[in-house]
């Protein structure tokens, strides 16, 4: 049912196409506002904004290596009741299995979103991308892009974050429409794809040419998968050693100051109120008297392991891997290839994959009558029969 | 025989395994004073949180305990118990502490001798296994 259409590139100017492209979707799409990372006009910085105006989409930038924040959660606050109006949201793959989600816990609603992805490239980290998009100038996007998809070093010493460079989920399996790149000849033309029955008609409205998707495509993105599981593993390898014991993982985590961005920044941190902003943690003073006693030393502020144990507990079942945590960390503390690490094996212990399918339940929201016998009943006396 | 006497922490549900130990007791079966016993209405009202607590603060066990599935007063507690478990036993091992230190099981109003049993094994496993940790490291 895959419904593919074609939009031609002019002047090899791709970012003018995507500009375009949008503004059909507000003009023939029949869409009321677009959702889509713009320049600011004070500075050149982008976030997240919701244009109904076809003008401004001259400022979109949905190419450039820019990751702010995850938009999930701004869709999900536009979408969180009916009123919204019919919005089409730019997302990245990771944003997109991040909404997924959220709609899931009943935080955001599909049903007036049109989730466009455009293939991912990569994005660095908040702090390094003003300083790169300042010295690689006026054009950063389009030469960011072109290099890429061409499989070369990207200009200005750009440094992907971490979490990109271990993804392996560069397109938008679960949008409505999904923008091609990879593998697609970019100096002529892009290739919209339908991936829901809702984006194909979104898409008949567009009255764009018909096309194919070309196999250098499956063959381009099967390569950068393999590349990104390689170096994924490599990471998870070193992460894994890094925290198996109590001492490593203290050391791991010991610039930590509480300052729960990572809560905030993560877009499946899911409780409205963290308990760990609740007075359970406002600790009497007597209690932190009492503790130094008893233990000889006590690190302030307390209970830091606990915080992110705690996070792993809740959300690693949903962790899309964005790379937010780390962004947003400001001590540098390389969170997410702990949370990607811890995710992997929560979400393959429940069968389950965070976004992949928006009618699946969460693990934890449901249960059978019958599993996970293991972890029932003391088991067999291993101490015992390692001693024979 | 070591000396080590472990400090194990135990959540009972009311309507099953706490009531199963009221039975232990009246029945003068004996069982190791090393387990700490927290009575929780529904097991399905252990909070992972409750959890990772103790084993930070040093225990070198924890037990949680309910009613058999299907027999749960609040009728699926349990089972959101065991889904819960599940997900701490993929978590806590990765960071050193041992999957054989946190079990889960199903001890019925009625099996009085049936606790005190699983007690005094899980004692001398938890012995065996040694202090955890968490007892002689700076938890931060």
């Amino acid at each position: 049912m895959a419904k593919i259409a074609r939009v031609a590139v002019k002047d090899r100017d791709l970012l003018k196409t995507l500009r375009g492209f949008l503004k059909t979707l507000l003009s023939k799409g029949k869409m009321d506002a677009v959702l889509v990372p713009c320049r600011l006009p004070m500075k050149p910085v982008l976030m997240p904004t919701l244009l109904s105006d076809p003008a401004e989409l001259d400022h979109a930038d949905p190419l450039s290596p820019a990751f702010p924040l995850n938009a999930a959660r701004i869709a999900a606050r536009l979408t969180r009741r009916p009123g919204g109006g019919k919005i089409a949201a730019v997302m990245r793959p990771c944003e997109i299995r991040a909404f997924v989600e959220l709609v899931k816990l009943k935080q955001g609603r599909p049903e007036n979103l049109v989730m466009i992805g455009i293939d991912c490239l990569g994005a660095c980290r908040n702090r390094d991308y003003a300083r790169w998009s300042a010295r690689a100038g006026d054009n950063a996007a389009e030469a960011y892009a072109r290099a890429v998809l061409a499989g070369e070093t990207p200009p200005e010493k750009f440094e992907p974050a971490d979490a990109c460079r271990i993804c392996e989920f560069p397109t938008a399996e679960a949008a409505d429409l999904s923008v091609a790149l990879y593998g697609v000849e970019v100096e002529k033309h892009v290739l919209i794809e339908a991936v829901t029955d809702k984006g194909k008609a979104v898409l008949e409205r567009l009255g764009l040419p018909a096309a194919e998707m070309p196999p250098a495509r499956a063959k381009t993105l099967q390569q950068l998968v393999e590349q990104r599981r390689a170096e994924r593993d490599r990471v998870f390898e070193e992460t894994r050693s890094a925290v198996d014991n109590l001492e490593k993982l203290s050391r791991y985590l010991a610039d930590c100051v509480n300052c729960y961005n990572c809560r905030v920044a993560c877009p499946v941190c899911y409780c409205r109120e963290c308990v760990f902003t609740t007075d359970v943690f406002d600790h009497e003073p007597a209690q932190y008297l009492k503790w130094a006693e008893k233990k000889g030393a006590l690190k302030l502020p307390t209970d830091t392991l606990f915080y992110h144990l705690t996070r792993l507990t809740h959300m690693s079942t949903a962790c899309v891997g964005c790379g937010q945590c780390s962004n947003a960390c400001p001590n540098d503390i390389p969170l997410t290839p702990l949370f990607r690490l811890v995710a992997r094996d929560t979400q393959a212990a429940f069968n389950y994959q965070a976004g992949r399918d928006i009618t699946e339940k969460p693990p934890l929201a449901e249960f059978r009558d019958v599993e996970f016998e293991e972890v029932v009943g003391l088991g067999a006396d291993e101490t015992a029969e390692m001693e024979k | 025989m070591s000396d080590f006497e472990p400090t194990i922490v135990a959540f009972f549900c009311n309507w099953c395994t706490y009531t199963a130990a009221d039975l232990a007791g009246t029945s003068r079966l004996s069982y190791p004073p090393n387990i700490k016993i927290i009575r929780v209405m529904c097991s399905g009202m252990v909070d992972p949180q409750y959890i990772i607590k103790a084993f930070l603060e040093g225990a070198d066990a924890v037990l949680v305990s309910g009613c058999n599935p299907g027999d749960c007063h609040y009728i699926n507690g349990n089972y959101k118990a065991r889904r819960r478990i599940k997900l701490l036993k993929e978590i806590l091992p990765r960071f050193g502490f041992d999957a054989e230190r946190l079990k889960l099981t199903w001890i019925a109003a009625s099996d009085g001798v049936l606790l005190a049993e699983t007690l005094t094994e899980l004692t001398e496993r938890i012995r065996a296994l040694g202090p955890s940790r968490a007892r002689s490291t700076m938890v931060i």
